[in-house]
């Protein structure tokens, strides 16, 4: 069958490009491996004594790694939610955002998967979850509802991506009837996403700091923040490395939408701060063991502080036309944004939702080594995945993009006025 | 045999070997656990081969003979208890009393029932208590104690958060965990508002010695570790028609324990003419533990 020969030489070529590279590559993959391995070592460790290898305990039952998880959530959601801006403002690498996002948000998914299988006390158990096999508690478990859109959201992200780079290395136009209605429909996912998992916190009527309402459109105001900027990297990166083709200027519009995303998270914080500071009920412990700490108990004080710090000087960075658009403040904003919601939304939303606890106790939570080893690893895993699938979709998109540079000469857009550098 | 189970034993042995061998380190999973179905789910046959292995299991492991019953609710019968504070003193005899009756893990340290010290001064405020006041003699001038352990709820946030139904409330009202299901995520965890709700975070350990052998399946049974679990009025007991433990060894008699839908029981006795709070009225989640002054 034709079909089968056309995947079969679909598969080889992936295969290919995933397995060649330069010295960098391989340097980075490496990198990787080693990370991988870091984490498969604390994971054998910590299944072998239970989860008392890490600093988590009955006071504080969640830690890092469900910290690690909703964040990932947001950069998952928010990847593909860059689909709109390069709609709106008409890029015309818009399949080519489309398509890395997407495989962003596929990497991200697949984090998140193993951020909370990490954090299960039963790993075997895990396909009571699947539902017909298992008994999936749906519709009252907000954790239920979660499983079932990441999944849903990791399906639909790949069968788009598989089928777009799939016509593009067969090269044929990926017809618009077919995948537009999906990547539609990725977007209210990705919002869906988002949303349930910040309900999963807010539906906790027992805590306060996550029982907010203001927490989903929070969720989601920091994902535009955190999600696109490794995507503003990744470009440039590609661009630097490979013949692949983006404007500077869709590169600073997304900045510039950054920044307001920030505002709007900053704005819907100081929002909370200011209700529980003014109102000064006994829910306020919660802020202020996040942000001043309580007693001797101070542990995560200066991290917060950083985050806060992180978060305001990317917006001002973002903000401002000349910052955003040189490389170097541009750069720096997005390691400094993606630092700040990675730890407000990170241990900044788990630790201090759980402490003190329900009675009133105040245990301090830190990570152990084998946490962050596990995490180590998992990133790894992540980013491992993320530079495969980019390894094998670039070569697909730019030879796509060249013969349609051939098929249509005077098309004249301005984006082919770049020229860029070489492999 | 239905096609479904057959479909779904293959599966789950498909699911079992892959585990297996990823979990390496796990050599708790046993054949009854790993294959089974949710407790809501078995089949009379199924239960009572469950039952069975489970003692020999725990008698083996224990050096004695251990009972696993599974006793259930009886009609007309929901379980409520009523706490006199003013005659609590704070000894923890129940927190002993507890450990040792529900094989509570001794190290890792789990406790069902925390006494909380609180200031005279400041009522009943959770912010200003203390789980680990430790004088030479109790009561102390100037405090009270107010013992927390599950609280057995109505609308209980725990069961609606368990996203694989490892928890659920019976019809006698008591808010039960099938250890065999939990998969360990902790989700109950974070919505109960009472700290109820204890964690296995290594292999419980219980000296054989002290290990109690009258256990019921979803009360005090040996638990694995990766697994939640809590006070469940002691189940074992209290279907049995006796007392809870703590309801036994309380020096006081401050802990009362009945059947709320029998009119002449204490603790309706008490709700009749006693005035009762619960702690967190405010979150709706109808406790069937009240507090009493006394």
């Amino acid at each position: 069958m034709p079909i089968l020969q056309d995947l079969n030489a679909f598969a080889r070529h992936s295969l290919r490009s995933a397995t060649r590279g330069n010295r960098l590559y391989w340097l980075w993959m490496g990198l990787l491996g080693i990370c991988i391995g870091v984490g498969i070592f604390s994971y054998l460790e910590q299944l072998d004594g239970g989860l008392i290898r890490t600093a988590m305990r009955d006071p504080v039952s969640w830690g890092f790694y469900i910290g690690n998880f909703t964040f990932l959530v947001g950069v998952a959601a928010a990847a593909v939610l860059l689909v709109i801006p390069a709609y709106v403002y008409h890029w015309k690498p818009i399949k080519e955002v489309v398509i890395l996002g997407e495989l962003l948000a596929i990497s991200a998914i697949v984090m998140c998967a193993l951020f909370v299988l990490v954090d299960v006390g039963r790993p075997d158990r895990v396909w009571h979850l699947m539902p017909g096999l298992g008994r999936l508690n749906v519709p009252s478990s907000l954790l239920g509802w979660d499983v079932l859109v990441l999944n849903a959201y990791l399906i639909l992200n790949f069968v788009i991506v598989s089928y777009l780079l799939f016509s593009m290395f067969k090269g044929r136009k990926p017809r618009t009837a077919i995948f537009m209605p999906l990547v539609l429909l990725s977007i209210p996912a990705a919002v869906g996403i988002h949303t349930v998992t910040a309900f999963l916190y807010n539906g906790f009527a027992g805590r306060p700091f996550w029982n907010a309402s203001i927490l989903a459109p929070r969720f989601i105001a920091s994902a535009f923040c955190s999600g696109p900027a490794v995507l503003l990297i990744l470009m440039q990166l590609l661009r630097r490395f490979t013949r692949f083709e983006i404007q500077s200027s869709a590169i600073w519009k997304v900045a510039e939408l950054m920044a307001y995303a920030m505002f709007l998270n900053l704005f819907l914080h100081g929002a909370e701060v200011f209700k529980e500071y003014y109102s000064d009920t006994e829910h306020l412990v919660h802020m202020q063991y996040m942000f001043q700490g309580i007693g001797e108990h101070r542990a995560i004080v200066p991290y917060m502080w950083l985050s806060v710090f992180c978060s305001i000087t990317a917006f001002l960075l973002f903000l401002i036309p000349k910052t955003r658009r040189n490389p170097v403040t541009l750069n720096l904003g997005c390691v400094l944004i993606f630092s700040g919601v990675y730890i407000e939304k990170g241990m900044g939303l788990v630790i201090p939702g759980l402490t003190p606890d329900t009675l009133g106790e105040i245990y301090e939570y830190f990570p152990t080594w084998i946490e962050i080893g596990v995490a180590v690893g998992v990133f790894g895993i992540g980013a491992f995945i993320f530079t495969v699938l980019v390894k094998i979709a670039t070569p697909i998109m730019l030879r796509a993009s060249a013969g349609e540079a051939s098929a249509e000469p005077g098309s004249g857009q301005p984006h082919r006025q770049r020229t860029t550098g070489q492999d | 045999m239905k096609p479904e189970l057959t479909r779904r034993t293959f599966l789950c042995t498909l699911a079992g070997c892959a585990a297996a061998a990823a979990t390496g380190g796990c050599g708790d999973i046993t054949h009854t656990s790993f294959f089974r179905d949710n407790f809501r789910d078995l089949e009379k046959e199924e239960l009572q081969q469950i039952l069975a292995e489970l003692e020999r299991e725990h008698s083996k492991t224990y050096g004695k003979q251990v009972t696993v019953g599974a006793a259930q609710a009886q009609p007309g019968v929901e379980f409520g208890y009523a706490l006199d504070l003013s005659r609590c003193v704070g000894c923890r005899r129940c927190v002993y009393g507890c450990v040792e009756e529900n094989n509570q893990s001794r190290d890792p340290q789990i406790h069902w029932i925390r006494v909380l010290e609180m200031e005279q001064e400041k009522g009943i405020d959770f912010h200003h208590a203390d789980a680990y006041y430790d004088p030479e003699t109790v009561p102390e001038a100037g405090k009270f104690y107010v013992p927390v352990a599950c609280q057995q709820c109505r609308n209980a946030p725990c069961v609606k958060s368990c996203p694989v139904g490892a928890t659920w409330q019976e019809d006698d009202g008591i808010v039960v965990i099938d250890y065999d299901w939990c998969i360990g995520c902790r989700c109950c965890m974070s919505a109960c508002p009472y700290g109820a709700r204890h964690f296995n975070w290594a292999t419980p350990d219980v000296p054989a010695e002290e290990m109690n052998p009258d256990t019921h399946i979803l009360g005090n049974r040996p638990r694995m570790k990766g697994v939640v679990e809590k006070c469940t009025f002691c189940v074992h007991r209290v279907r049995e028609g006796k007392y809870p433990r703590c309801v036994e060894v309380c020096p006081v008699g401050a802990r009362k324990f009945g059947n709320l839908l029998d009119p002449q029981s204490e603790v309706r006795q008490i709700l009749e003419h006693k005035r009762v709070v619960t702690l967190k009225s405010e979150l709706n989640t109808r406790p069937r533990f009240y507090y009493f002054f006394g």
